[in-house]
């Protein structure tokens, strides 16, 4: 590669891997990730300096369809591989991604932490309601009349909130974005990722094999009518009493990010030894 | 129906994508070979995506119970050729197949021409247009029948039950059926089945993991923790409605830890409680199955097992969680394996395992696996076993009770709370004869060699294994490779040779005396299991003792083993 | 605008094939086909052969996407030629709006000029489309229907 090719900023479509997605047409995840590259490609991102982490389900095949480097793990604990992985690397750029099912359920201890922990990174889950890559069964955010075969006639249970659990939890930003909408949701994402701390966004993003009345949801968004605050508490208010559609940064603060001063030796580990001697 | 003469098996495989429906058309045609008295089972395989997939409906129909998939398959019927090269090592064929496709969708890809295959062309798409309203697979359906020469009547008698009351497609699906039975008259023969045995006992249609759930509540289970996991989130829907039919509830968790924690929470009240997972789920609960193990609390995990390791293959068969079932928790820990060896068995299989759980106040692992899991077989029914889970309780109000009383055999008279006087805290720290956690050695040496002795002393009966045949040379096997050993025994035996069959049930407690009893005089030993680790060898080194010769065939899925791989290692008798 | 629509329409190709839905994969591909077709042109005619430079994040629309770019969430793996070319001929009415509107807006008669010409084009591309529509069958009855359910591979 020349220099100047070199030097040239990325573009979007240079962040898509040549891998197609095995998402069913129509899953709103393919947007996502369109929206995802576009995000990168202007913040000037350069592929081989962005890890894209995540966990298990549909939604989490997306770090082979970016080409970036990638970490497909284990069920829940993206959260937890991307913190170490930012920790140990503050110099990359750290998206994790995942679902619904993936990230409030089997993940919610480790959303909880890292809400807390407030490392530099950025959350994106897509949110369908539904465990899709199980055949269907419900989620924390599943309404708790949807019937399924492990839970007939519905969950009985109150949906999560997952905004304003990331709130109580400390995080830095709050966001939430719409799939049928690619370039807000990459606008949204862009400044999450350019925001420090940590930076949660969620991307209701439709299931179109389990829950085809989410088609709706088009009809339902709307920009969220106030501009993001940075008091926690009156964010929280206002996501507690809106209907989950609206779009938009809800909350930007200020808090300082967690990040070890890795890569500075003040001492060499002979000198660590100094204490042994007799 | 006539007496006729044929071949004793017909395996058929129903390709086709993006919404052909090979798999519906498969289980109804396995349905219709059911009602007209043959056995029978599919397999199911497919591509990654969620819908649309290319997708092949293995069947095997048989005049005899079957336990596995044939070496070959007779007869290919192919909706379409997209993507079907995918398919080509699970569909094995070879010159005396037949393979028909439809002329309008090209040609059948090479990987599946060049074994010399027959070929023959029947219109699917076209014929489904020319009835209005039905669709190819009942065009399908219909020639497969015919041509393994099961009556139309029986055919759409299955196609009938499918449709709801007063659904206008029906009539249509009836002459789609016709005219694939009417397609079926001009092709090249198909090997006809053997007239089946008339039923002396009546038979089931179900799956490994529709079984697995059934013996679950027969053997007491009422209270399941559940988290989806492929291929086991099936026993966990099978038993979300049936346990509130017997008074019993299920709970969807957040996740594997949760699962086995309220599981073993529900079982310290008394309750007998069960999950079931694959590989990734199991080794999420070693914690937990460690703690059920210290305290004694009865509890049975249904490990359905998958390609592994790490996320590994989801949705095809292993036998690779043989290491951790068996050792794969921290501290010297032991618990109950039980592996089923067949589709029926998986019901058996996880009674016993509820039973021996709360009898002996262990952890059960059911290590199932996914081509039994998610089989449809049928099966003659399972005989009505008598025992169920019974955890040995102590007398209300016992003085000075001491809930892990040193006994003789091992197993400490149970309370439950709400049992007045005999109040204790189950405790996972190690604990003296009262459940006070104590780090003496005196109380660790003596629980840990209670909790071993109750395992190791329990007469566990004839249940232990499967020991068929004899001959100084045995082929010693679990789970799914069984249906495929006993096939190559047969074959064997046709030509004279006559090989003992030990397909062990009970894997943990090691039981190496009745393993060397079953042995005697064998000179020969071929140990058969499909993983790459040859795990279940290793174990047996390990703990038992095996005689004369030992030789090891193991192979990864996601191929089966097949009874021909088994038969020519026995004839063949070398290192594989 | 049609550099995007021609990206979208193969990413739709893309998709269809992996779904094996071959007939509507092939269609898709050929839409993307005459998209490029269309930027050719007009890089040929009025850009001086060269390409703008688009921001690397792609062009800012107002309301979304690109007027010529089809929503992803109108596919079905099971759809139809007819379904297709709905969407593309939405996507034309888009297009062609999008410039009749500009046109009656901006006061520079150069570009109101330009917008008209724009206009009249998508405008024909809207009467091809239609035009295919009508050589194309409508969606048999059940078009969506697949007897078979799901399958999960996690």
């Amino acid at each position: 590669m020349t220099a100047a090719a070199a030097a040239a900023p990325v573009t979007w479509q240079a962040f898509k891997s040549d891998y197609k997605p095995i998402w069913c047409p129509g899953c709103g995840d393919y947007s996502v990730l369109a929206s995802v590259a576009k995000a990168f490609a202007t913040l000037e991102l350069r592929p081989e300096n962005v890890a894209v982490v995540s966990g298990i389900g549909c939604s989490s095949r997306i770090p082979a369809y970016t080409s970036c480097y990638g970490f497909h793990g284990v069920h829940g604990r993206a959260l937890a591989a991307g913190t170490g992985l930012k920790i140990a690397r503050p110099d990359l750029t750290v998206l994790v991604a995942g679902g619904d099912g993936d990230g409030y359920s089997i993940g919610g201890n480790h959303f909880l932490h890292a809400c807390r922990r407030n490392v530099d990174i950025t959350y994106v889950v897509m949110d369908n309601h539904v465990y899709g890559m199980t055949k269907g069964q419900p989620s924390p955010t599943t309404e708790p009349d949807w019937d399924s075969k492990l839970s007939p006639g519905g969950t009985g249970l109150r949906t999560f909130h997952p905004l304003v659990i990331a709130l109580a939890a400390g995080a830095n930003f709050v966001a939430r974005a719409f799939s049928g909408d690619p370039n807000e949701t990459a606008r949204i994402l862009a400044e999450a990722i350019r925001t420090p701390g940590f930076s949660f966004v969620e991307i209701l993003s439709p299931c179109v094999t389990f829950c085809p009345e989410q088609r709706e949801w088009k009809s339902l968004v709307r920009p969220a009518p106030v501009a993001a605050t940075d008091d926690p508490a009156r964010a929280a208010r206002r996501i507690m009493t809106d209907d989950g559609f609206n779009i938009g940064v809800l909350y930007k603060g200020v808090r300082k990010p967690y990040q070890p001063p890795v890569g500075k030796a003040a001492k060499r580990p002979a000198d660590l030894e100094a204490g042994f001697a007799i | 129906m006539h007496e006729r003469a044929g071949v004793t098996s017909l395996s058929i495989a129903l390709t086709g994508s993006g919404g052909a429906g090979v798999m519906t058309a498969g289980s109804m045609l396995l349905e219709a070979a059911a009602q007209a008295g043959w056995y029978g089972l599919m397999v199911r395989s497919s591509g990654p995506q969620i819908r649309g997939g290319e997708a092949a409906a293995l069947l095997r129909l048989a005049a005899r119970p079957v336990d596995c998939l044939d070496d070959r398959f007779d007869l290919v019927i192919a909706v379409d050729w997209q993507n079907l090269h995918r398919f080509a090592d699970e569909i094995p064929l070879d010159a005396e197949s037949l393979m028909i496709g439809d002329p309008d969708q090209g040609d059948p890809p090479e990987a599946f021409t060049q074994r010399g295959t027959r070929l023959a062309q029947v219109a699917f798409k076209r014929m489904a247009k020319a009835i209005p309203g039905s669709w190819p697979n009942m065009i399908v359906l219909g020639l497969a029948g015919a041509l393994a020469g099961l009556p139309a009547e029986t055919l759409k008698a299955v196609v009938r039950k499918s449709y709801k009351k007063g659904d206008e497609g029906l009539a249509a699906s009836f002459a789609a059926v016709e005219a694939g039975v009417a397609a079926a008259a001009n092709l090249p023969p198909a090997p006809r089945l053997a007239s089946p045995a008339r039923a002396a006992k009546p038979r089931w249609l179900l799956t490994g993991n529709e079984a697995a759930g059934c013996g679950a509540v027969r053997g007491g289970v009422r209270f399941v923790a559940a988290y989806p996991i492929t291929p086991a989130t099936e026993i966990l829907e099978w038993l979300a409605p049936a346990l509130a039919d017997v008074g019993g509830a299920l709970v969807q968790a957040e996740d594997e830890l949760a699962s086995i924690n309220m599981a073993i929470g529900a079982s310290f009240g008394g309750v007998p409680s069960l999950t079931a997972t694959a590989g990734p789920g199991l080794s999420l609960m070693t914690e937990a199955l460690g703690l059920a193990v210290a305290a004694e609390v009865p509890v049975v995990v249904v490990d359905v097992m998958r390609g592994g390791p790490s996320t590994g293959i989801p949705a095809k068969s292993e036998q690779s969680d043989v290491n951790i079932a068996v050792n794969g928790l921290h501290g010297d820990a032991p618990r109950i394996v039980v592996a089923p060896n067949s589709i029926a068995d998986c019901l058996a299989a996880t009674q016993w395992a509820v039973h021996l759980s709360e009898t002996l106040q262990a952890p059960a692992i059911v290590l199932s696996d996914q081509y039994l899991g998610q089989t449809r077989a049928v099966v003659d029914r399972p005989a009505d076993l008598s025992f169920m889970g019974e955890r040995a309780l102590a007398a209300p109000r016992t003085e000075g009770y001491k809930r892990y009383a040193l006994t003789e055999s091992g197993v400490s008279p149970a309370a439950v709370p709400g049992m007045p006087g005999n109040a204790y805290t189950a405790e996972g720290l190690e604990h003296n004869e009262r459940g006070i956690p104590s780090s003496q050695s005196r109380d660790h040496l003596a629980q840990l060699a209670k909790r071993e002795r109750k395992l190791k002393q329990h007469d566990y009966g004839d249940r232990w294994a499967e020991i068929e045949g004899e001959g100084d040379t045995a082929v010693v096997t679990f789970g799914s490779c069984t249906g495929a050993a006993r096939e190559a025994l047969a074959r064997a035996a046709q030509d004279g040779r006559s090989v003992r069959l030990v397909s062990m049930r009970l894997l943990s407690p090691a039981q190496p005396e009745r393993l060397a009893k079953a042995l005697q005089g064998v000179k020969r030993v071929l140990v058969v299991e499909q993983n790459h680790g040859a795990q279940f060898h290793r174990y047996l080194r390990a703990d038992f003792d095996l005689p004369g010769e030992v030789l090891s065939y193991h192979r990864a899925g996601p191929l089966p083993i097949r009874p021909d791989e088994i038969y020519r290692q026995i004839k063949e008798w070398r290192r594989a | 605008m049609e550099v995007e629509a021609a990206e979208r329409y193969a990413s739709f190709a893309d998709a269809m094939d992996l779904h094996n839905n071959r007939e509507v994969a092939e269609l898709f591909r050929k839409l993307a086909r005459i998209e490029q077709l269309h930027a050719d042109q007009l890089f040929e005619e009025d850009l001086s052969r060269r390409a703008p430079a688009l921001p690397p994040g792609g062009l800012r629309w107002d309301g979304g996407e690109g007027p010529e770019t089809a929503a992803p969430d109108e596919l079905h793996y099971r759809m139809q030629p007819y379904h297709a070319l709905q969407i593309a001929l939405d996507c034309e009415k888009r297009a062609n709006k999008f410039f009749s509107e500009y046109a009656s807006k901006t006061a520079d008669a150069k570009l109101r000029k330009a917008a008209r010409e724009m206009a009249a084009e998508e405008a024909e591309h809207v009467r091809l489309i239609e035009d295919w529509i009508k050589r194309t069958p409508p969606p048999e009855k059940d078009w969506e229907h697949d007897p078979d359910p799901p399958f999960v591979s996690d």
